[in-house]
């Protein structure tokens, strides 16, 4: 790791999108106006197929060095020299950046063909693909950058194009909203984010090394170690800050409020920004800076507490929702909690491991569920919808494959990663039974909100109008052929990375060179297998419920809406009333601020300033009265004696304020360099 | 004309000024062309200028130097270096552009266009100035125009703006002479030369002055100089609480003075700083930098935000923008890092083409509108989608968006601040959530929803509109990726200017 390979072609991989985004940016709408959609839609795609093929190169250039020097870069020119502060714009693969990589260029190359089909009557396609394109660069940036404010370019770029597709339909208010807040309450993130960026800065600074680029920071992590700002150490401030910026980009307790107001974008969008890539940037940017999370324990406890609370409370809220994308808003929110339960018990590898499979099968999910309500005519509310298996062959079978894999069922991708986890959460020296048994509940209210929804949605009889059910259609092959491939993944994908009972894992071991090695953990195969039985048998337990409830009916849902009077399936239902609270105290509070500070401007400040004027003004009035009548009087009394200076007086009457103001300024000076000089 | 670059790029629009007063009054194109190619020049030698500055000096560069009143020992001496030189590119490039932008003004034309190129020799010659005497003529030499252009050419309230902004900077320029009258007769031979004022800065006192209130704040000479020179800019940056006239000016402006206003006036509050205060009272400088630029342009920056999130005038709104802009200039300045004060002087630069554009941005609808009620617009994206595209990126300049200009001078002045102050380096960063906050609410009213059915023909931006937004717009985007190219000319300027100051930090 000493030496990387210089590289020139790791910055086409970033960079080509941008050039789609910016042929589409400027040219897009006379070009969409000349030669149609398709042009505009080849225009998006030959780029990201590019820095996909790049990608698989850069793989391959990996796969055949030795494990611990495989590390390529590209460096363009310095960005920033001031003072000590040194940032290169420059590009980085390693084994960990490598499946990022990976996984934006193929899932999102899907999600782009997707969208030929899905955005294909909207007027706007022109500007779909250019934030689509410019937010493939921006995550490719915050993926491959080798430093850490090159990444936060990418990290708020993200945010940026997040912000422009959520709110992508802007005549309707409720779009505009949802973006307005998606990207408010990530800035809230950003500012941590910046803050953990200072801190690592300066305290390495302070010891000669002041340094932003990653493999300097893992360099000189040590000197990090015994330092401390306001009684704490300066590792565990600078990881917390960063965390804070990890809880708005991945939707963690506290700045998960924008995820689920962000289902108001496209839904290729959901899938693309909202599902598989932007959302996973806070676990990537932990198993990043790995070598700093595990210096700190404490803030490693609460990446862990946060991320296993944020899977249950989503969970629980996910239950009860009854709009089709809600439902895996909360799932992906849900999903995030338990890579963070990961990252928080230093098992970064199954954090990642989960972070692709769940790219694959969420993708599959929204991506289904676009090609849903797309047949519907636009209908989300999965109480309308019903019976849809036959009518959508395709949507059916890959929606349903990628349910069973979000739910865990053995041998599908979602089981080895979210067992891997839930290991990790068991035996590792950070985790505990609680974490895991809390985990466990998770897993198992996940089998039951997603069989909830795939019985809802595609079996039983239709609930839909008579007209919608005349018009249902499976989706054209562009929307219907990438479905499968995810589909595929959703399953294959969970296979490179076995647990040791099964033969140990390739994925581990391909990230061996960024993590280290696992723990050691021998001679705990029985074990691994008890709990892994566990969790299974309570995820068939909420796939039973919901087969139950919603399959058979032969379980009332009331049975369990109504349980405490009914309290808590409305605080469920009610997101647990967050947002209204958040409303009342933030938004509101703030607004308050600023119009108090209006205020106090109009009010306060002026009134003093015209007041002070006006002041100033009757003052020279009573001045002018006094020049007139005392001054005038005496000067007239003696004007044949002194006729020259009654003039004189005549003219500073009728002189201007400034010459007042000079005369009284002379004045002033002079006394004041006479005070002065004879007082120093 | 290389040889006098810097006087010909000052004295030049003086000269078309006193051409366009040779014209009949009725001939507007005219007059408009004229004064078009009076401020090319100095925009084509601000350029040559980039070219030729030597990036690795410290010192003064261009300098021209010649007796002027020698009974008083005061003499013309212009020149630049690190921290003149963007502001003198600045005032080329918004002077030239915001000819363009008056193109518009048909009451008065002739005097307008005068008045115009008399403040743009007054703005360049504050910039390059070096002795002090010249200095305080060519600051009162700009703002003679500036109260006549908002106050005739404004609107409805302009008599009240103007006479506000006129005794806000007179009350400024008074407290100016002062203390530029103090340093002259403390110098020894009695000076205004800045260069000989710096070398004698040890000479001014700093023990505590025998005089209530100073002996119980322990002010010395320097201290009350500081704090005459500091009021008279803070007046012009504006700093809390002396920052109620800029709204109101604003408001009342026309267009293009209030991009003038906005992009370069405010600027020579912290200029005159950097310029005097600093190198000529470092000691005090190190005393007071802490409360009177890092505290309260913290304070600015946060109450700029929250006033601007309050109000329903689109200008009124970008006014206090700036309010809240300049306090990261102040708040860099005061850390006496690297980082933070190249950021500061990089945020001036910047923020003079982003609020430049703002400014510009709101004239264009103002002019189709005749409003600029907030809440009065709504849709316009549907209707004018290359009007809202420029919009976008200014917006998104101004909020810090990582990749456009405005992000690397934010992010350089919160780092170097965090050495130092800590405290105000984290409120000063929890700025950019309340400043995210006001644009985004503002986009959503006034470009995104649906279309206002009122305003449903109004026409797209067009050509000239177009020449005077997007020079700004590409200066954001690449000083956005590639800063050093402003950043490479301050650093040596601005980094010894730290060392005069750092030895006297307790």
């Amino acid at each position: 790791m000493d030496q990387p390979i210089q590289t020139d072609y790791l910055r086409w991989i970033v960079l080509l999108p941008l050039l789609g985004a910016a042929t589409n940016g400027l040219l897009g709408a006379q070009l969409q106006k000349r030669f149609g959609k398709g042009l505009i839609s080849t225009i998006a795609i030959a780029p990201v197929l590019g820095s996909f093929l790049l990608s698989v190169r850069a793989l391959f250039d990996l796969v055949a060095l030795q494990p611990e020097q495989r590390f390529l870069i590209d460096r363009l020119y310095t960005w920033i020299t001031t003072g000590s502060l040194n940032v290169d714009v420059a590009f980085w693969i390693d084994p960990l950046s490598a499946v990022m990589i990976l996984v934006v260029t193929g899932i999102g190359g899907l999600i782009h063909i997707y969208s030929i089909g899905y955005m294909h009557d909207d007027n706007s396609y022109w500007r779909f693909f250019t934030f689509l394109n410019l937010f493939t660069f921006a995550m490719l940036l915050l993926v491959t950058g080798d430093n850490l404010l090159l990444v936060f370019v990418g990290w708020e770029g993200v945010g940026l194009c997040s912000y422009a597709l959520i709110g992508f339909w802007y005549q309707d208010h409720v779009n505009t909203t949802a973006g307005n807040k998606a990207f408010i309450v990530n800035r809230v993130g950003d500012f941590g984010f910046i803050l953990g960026i200072f801190l690592i800065f300066w305290t390495l600074d302070h010891q000669g090394h002041g340094t932003v680029s990653f493999r300097e920071i893992q360099k000189f992590a040590s000197l990090l170690k015994n330092q401390e700002i306001w009684g704490g150490g300066v590792a565990t401030l600078a990881t917390l800050f960063l965390f804070v910026g990890a809880t708005g980009k991945s939707a963690q307790i506290p700045l998960y409020v924008w995820l689920p107001d962000a289902m108001q974008g496209p839904t290729p969008v959901s899938a693309l920004i909202h599902a598989a890539t932007m959302v996973t940037a806070g676990v990537y940017m932990i198993a990043r800076l790995h070598f700093l999370y595990s210096m700190a324990p404490l803030t490693l406890e609460v990446v862990a507490v946060i991320g296993v609370a944020t899977a249950l409370f989503a969970a629980t809220i996910a239950l009860t929702q009854n709009d089709i994308k809600r439902v895996l808003a909360y799932s992906t929110i849900s999903q995030l909690g338990y890579m963070f339960l990961g990252a928080g018990v230093a098992a970064y590898g199954a954090a990642i491991f989960h972070l692709m499979t769940h790219a694959f099968f969420k993708a599959c999910l929204f991506l289904g569920s676009g090609s849903v309500i797309h047949a519907m005519g636009g209908e989300q509310d999965m109480g309308k919808m019903g019976g849809l298996r036959s009518a959508m062959p395709y949507t059916f079978w890959t929606f349903a494959i990628s349910v069973l894999a979000i739910a865990g069922t053995p041998l599908t991708g979602g089981f080895f990663s979210k067992d891997e986890i839930l290991w990790q959460a068991f035996s590792s020296a950070h985790g505990s039974p609680l974490l895991w048994s809390l985990g466990v509940v998770g897993a198992g209210l996940t089998a039951f909100y997603m069989f909830r929804q795939l019985f809802l949605v595609f079996f039983g009889n239709s609930r839909a109008d008579h007209h919608t059910q005349e018009h249902l259609h499976e989706s054209p092959k562009v929307m219907t052929v990438p479905l499968v491939i995810l589909a595929i993944g959703s399953i294959a994908a969970g296979w490179i990375g076995l647990p040791e009972v099964f033969g140990g894992s390739q994925f581990a071991e391909w990230l061996e060179p960024v993590f280290g090695k696992p723990h050691e953990m021998a001679a705990s195969e029985g074990p691994e297998l008890l709990l892994m039985i566990c969790s299974v048998a309570v995820a068939a337990v909420g796939f039973f419920i919901a087969y139950l409830m919603y399959y058979r009916g032969a379980l009332a849902p009331e049975r369990f809406s109504s349980l405490a009077g009914g309290a808590l399936y409305r605080l469920f239902y009610n997101k647990y009333y967050v947002d209204e609270i958040y409303q009342a105290i933030f938004v509101r509070g703030t607004l308050l601020l600023a119009r108090t500070g209006a205020w106090i401007d109009q009010h306060i400040i002026d009134f003093i300033v015209d007041g002070s004027a006006k002041t100033t003004a009757y003052i020279s009035w009573f001045n002018g009265l006094f020049d007139n009548y005392v001054i005038d009087g005496i000067v007239n009394a003696l004007a044949n004696i002194t006729f020259w200076a009654g003039g004189k007086f005549r003219k500073v009457q009728t002189g201007n304020i400034n010459s007042y103001l000079y005369v009284i300024l002379g004045a002033v000076v002079l006394a004041i360099i006479v005070r002065l000089r004879y007082s120093s | 004309m290389t040889d006098n670059v810097l006087s010909w790029m000052t004295f030049f629009p003086v000269a078309g000024m006193v051409v366009v007063l040779l014209l009949p009054h009725d001939r507007h194109s005219l007059i408009r062309w004229v004064s078009a190619l009076a401020t090319l020049p100095p925009l084509l030698l601000a350029i040559w200028l980039y070219a030729n500055f030597d990036r690795t000096s410290s010192g003064l560069q261009f300098v021209e130097k010649a007796p002027w009143i020698p009974t008083y020992n005061i003499q013309y001496f212009i020149g630049v270096d690190g921290i003149s030189i963007s502001m003198v590119l600045l005032t080329a490039l918004l002077s030239f552009l915001c000819i363009f932008a008056s193109w518009g003004i048909d009451k008065g034309v002739k005097g307008y266009f005068a008045l115009f190129l008399l403040l743009d020799t007054g703005m360049m010659g504050v910039f390059v100035a070096l002795d002090f005497f010249l200095f305080y003529i060519f600051w009162e030499v700009m703002l003679l125009p500036m109260y006549f252009l908002i106050g005739i050419w404004g609107g409805p309230r302009r008599e009240y703006a103007a006479i506000k902004f006129f005794l806000y900077t007179l009350f400024g320029s008074v407290l100016m002479l002062l203390a530029i009258l103090a340093l002259y007769f403390a110098s020894e031979p009695h000076t205004f030369d800045m260069t000989q004022l710096i070398a004698q800065s040890g000479k001014y006192g700093t023990s505590a002055l025998a005089m209530w209130p100073f002996d119980r704040w322990g002010w010395g000479f320097q201290h009350v100089v500081w704090m005459a020179l500091f009021i008279g800019f803070a007046i012009k940056i504006p700093a809390f609480p002396f920052h109620t006239w800029l709204p109101d000016a604003h408001v009342e402006a026309p267009t293009a003075i209030s991009v003038i206003l906005a992009g370069v006036l405010l600027k020579m509050g912290t200029y005159g700083i950097l310029r005097i205060n600093y190198p000529m009272l470092p000691a005090a400088t190190a005393d007071l930098a802490y409360y009177f630029l890092g505290a309260l342009g913290t304070w600015n920056i946060i109450y700029g935000a929250l006033c601007a999130m309050a109000q329903k005038d689109l200008k009124k709104l970008v006014a206090y923008s700036s309010v809240s802009h300049m306090g990261y200039v102040m708040l860099g300045m005061a850390s006496f890092t690297p980082q933070g004060i190249n950021g500061a002087v990089l945020q001036m630069f910047n923020h003079g083409t982003i609020t430049g554009m703002l400014f510009l941005l709101v004239g264009v609808i103002y002019d189709r509108a005749h409003h600029r009620d907030i809440d009065g617009f709504g849709g316009l994206a549907a209707i004018m989608p290359v009007y809202t595209g420029v919009t976008a990126v200014a917006f998104f300049a101004s909020m810090g968006l990582p990749g456009l200009s405005g992000f690397i001078s934010e992010v350089l002045v919160l780092l170097g601040a965090w050495q130092k102050y800590v405290i105000l380096s984290i409120l000063g960063a929890s700025g950019v959530i309340l400043i995210a906050g006001y644009l985004l609410w503002t986009i959503q009213r006034v470009y995104l929803g649906p279309v206002n059915e009122k305003y449903k023909s109004l026409p797209e931006i067009n050509g000239r509109e177009l020449f005077t937004l997007v020079p700004l717009g590409i200066i954001v985007i690449i000083l956005g990726v590639y800063p050093h190219a402003i950043l490479d000319l301050l650093r040596s300027s601005l980094d010894q200017l730290n060392q005069i100051v750092i030895p006297h930090l307790s």
